[in-house]
């Protein structure tokens, strides 16, 4: 076999994988962004002193709003998208 | 039992980090593997389009001066119709790339209601600040919507008009009613809450 063909073969394998592990971190950077930020400011989060706060304080809780929209990416849009890049790559081998 | 005004920043801020990740999703898989499912394709034009509805309460309730209301809806409009188009050229009801430049429209639009609707200095306090920072910002990244139109396939201009959002949410997420910023907050602006 030629070596130029197994390279060109292996190429789109590897961009694939590559798109699928770059996609899958973003979730978890989010995540951790918003559990950093938790930790840095932790008054940000006035579930934990929750007395006398009103309905809007203890609503909007933007550390937790970060780590929620991490959590529903990872969990809810990523688990579809791999599954379509590993069907896409199947159908274009 | 209106929400004060930095808490409704915080939640655009977590549409539009939604958004922006989305976006990012999709620059990085590509646009046919991300349109496979149609709740996806869906979701960028869709939220677009109802960050436009939401920002009319934005308008009718806050209502500090009549230069807020005018941005704010100004900005409520183009917001629809840039999702509008989107939505139309997922649809397939509208065929021309052209109609994305609504969305370049649209970013300069709502860069523009920020800079007018904010009538203090950069320096003023926190909330002034980040009101010229992201009005800027987003009137300069209307390049990006831009260039998808011209070359829908450019990664670099996806990527661009993904981390606007980011960016964006980031900026929202750091907005205080009354907050120095820098060090600085003028007398005129009142007593920092927290």
């Amino acid at each position: 076999m030629n070596a130029e063909l197994v390279s060109e073969l292996k190429a789109p394998l590897q961009r694939a994988a590559a798109r699928a592990r770059i996609v899958s971190t973003l979730g978890p950077a989010i995540l951790l962004a918003g559990v950093g930020w938790a930790l840095v400011q932790p008054y940000r989060i006035t579930l934990l002193h929750p007395r006398g706060q009103g309905f809007w304080w203890l609503f909007v809780e933007p550390p937790l709003l970060v780590i929620a929209v991490g959590l529903f990416f990872h969990f809810v849009v990523l688990p579809g998208l791999l599954d379509d890049l590993e069907e896409e790559h199947a159908t274009a081998k | 039992m209106q929400p004060p005004s930095e808490h409704v920043h915080w939640l655009f801020a977590t549409g539009f980090l939604l958004l922006g990740l989305c976006l990012l999703g999709e620059a990085i898989v590509g646009t046919e593997v991300w349109r496979r499912r149609a709740w996806r394709a869906y979701l960028w034009p869709g939220l677009a389009f109802a960050l436009g509805v939401l920002m009319w309460p934005v308008m009718t309730f806050y209502t500090n001066s009549a230069i807020h209301m005018l941005a704010h809806g100004a900005w409520a409009q183009m917001l629809m119709i840039a999702g509008a188009a989107e939505l139309g050229l997922v649809r397939g009801k509208l065929q021309s790339q052209w109609w994305r430049l609504a969305v370049t429209a649209g970013f300069l639009v709502s860069g523009s209601a920020l800079l007018v609707h904010e009538q203090n200095t950069w320096f003023f306090q926190r909330s002034s600040f980040l009101h010229h920072l992201m009005g800027w910002t987003i009137v300069v990244a209307a390049i990006f919507p831009l260039a998808r139109a011209i070359k829908p396939r450019s990664q670099v201009a996806a990527t661009g008009f993904a981390l606007t959002f980011v960016v964006a949410a980031v900026m929202l997420y750091c907005d205080r009613d009354v907050a120095p910023v820098f060090g600085h907050i003028s007398e005129l602006a009142g007593t920092p809450h927290r």
